[in-house]
């Protein structure tokens, strides 16, 4: 599955949304930002709240496929600027963070 | 053929915009075909030690040589020093503020990921004076 057939399963609202044929891998979830760092996988769906720049680096850094905003959060203008000049891809939904990796687990069975 | 060394300076104060010289190193070296998977542990070093001086040390210097068959990453600061260098290593300890952890950071967890992902690591301070952090990447 790709981050696009992803974004349509899961009705995803999209951010940004540069690279929609990068391959999704399993997900992780994580508000801690040098957790992500360490644990995410090359891949990787990472769900979060966080919704400040450092997202983008982060994201860029550990090669996740997309970043979920959940419980409705919305990136910040900074955020979109800068996921938009790294190509990073940035979906959201208004499920709950247990409902989205709940949906997300399903999907990559 | 020489070293390729690149240099960068990072701003402290400035958490906001932290990552630029580790995007900008990320490039570079996806521009020299290096491996993917060396790309990202040296990214994740470069990163994790680029953010640590600005939170903790108010910036400072990278040097990064790339060598035939290895990626060194030098992080140079004249912050305050670690005064307990193996406490600062164990997983979850911070110092961190309050600005920082509203932003994600904070966890305790960088050193770690930076020892994880490289081959070698050494860190050099002194209190008052300041930390030099040196990674090294092996390329095979
Ligand atoms: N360059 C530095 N100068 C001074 N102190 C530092 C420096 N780097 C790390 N430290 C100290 O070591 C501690 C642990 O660093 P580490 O990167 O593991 O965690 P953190 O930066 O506090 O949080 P995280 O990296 O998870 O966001 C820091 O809280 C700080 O006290
Ligand atoms: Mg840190």
């Amino acid at each position: 599955m790709n981050v696009r057939e992803l974004a349509h399963v899961m009705a995803l609202t999209e951010f940004i949304m540069p690279e929609p044929e990068r391959e999704v891998s399993g997900g992780y979830v994580g508000d801690l930002l040098s957790w992500v760092m360490g644990r995410a996988q090359n891949g990787n769906v990472w769900l979060t709240i966080m919704s400040n720049q450092n997202v983008a680096a982060v994201a860029l850094m550990a090669e996740v496929s997309c970043v979920v905003l959940t419980e409705g959060v919305k990136p910040d203008e900074a955020l979109r600027q800068r996921a938009e000049q790294q190509n990073i891809n940035i979906l959201g939904t208004k499920l709950s963070t247990f409902d989205a990796a709940a949906v997300l687990k399903q999907l990559m069975r | 053929m020489g070293d390729l060394k690149l240099n960068y300076t990072v701003d402290g104060g400035d958490l906001i915009q932290a990552g630029e010289a580790s995007s900008k190193m990320k490039m570079t070296l996806k521009k020299l075909g290096l491996p993917p998977e060396v790309i990202r542990r040296a990214s994740i070093c470069m990163y994790e030690g680029e953010i640590n001086m600005v939170i903790h040390a108010d910036g400072g210097e990278v040097e990064v040589t790339v060598g035939m068959d290895t990626i060194t990453i030098r992080l140079t600061d004249h912050g305050p020093g670690i005064p307990d260098v193996d406490r600062a290593m164990e997983e979850g300890f911070s110092t961190a503020g309050d600005v920082a952890r509203d932003l994600g950071f904070g966890a305790g967890m960088g050193l770690p990921n930076m020892k994880r992902c490289s081959d070698d690591m050494q860190i050099d301070t002194q209190v008052g004076v300041g930390t030099t952090v040196t990674m090294q990447i092996h390329i095979n």
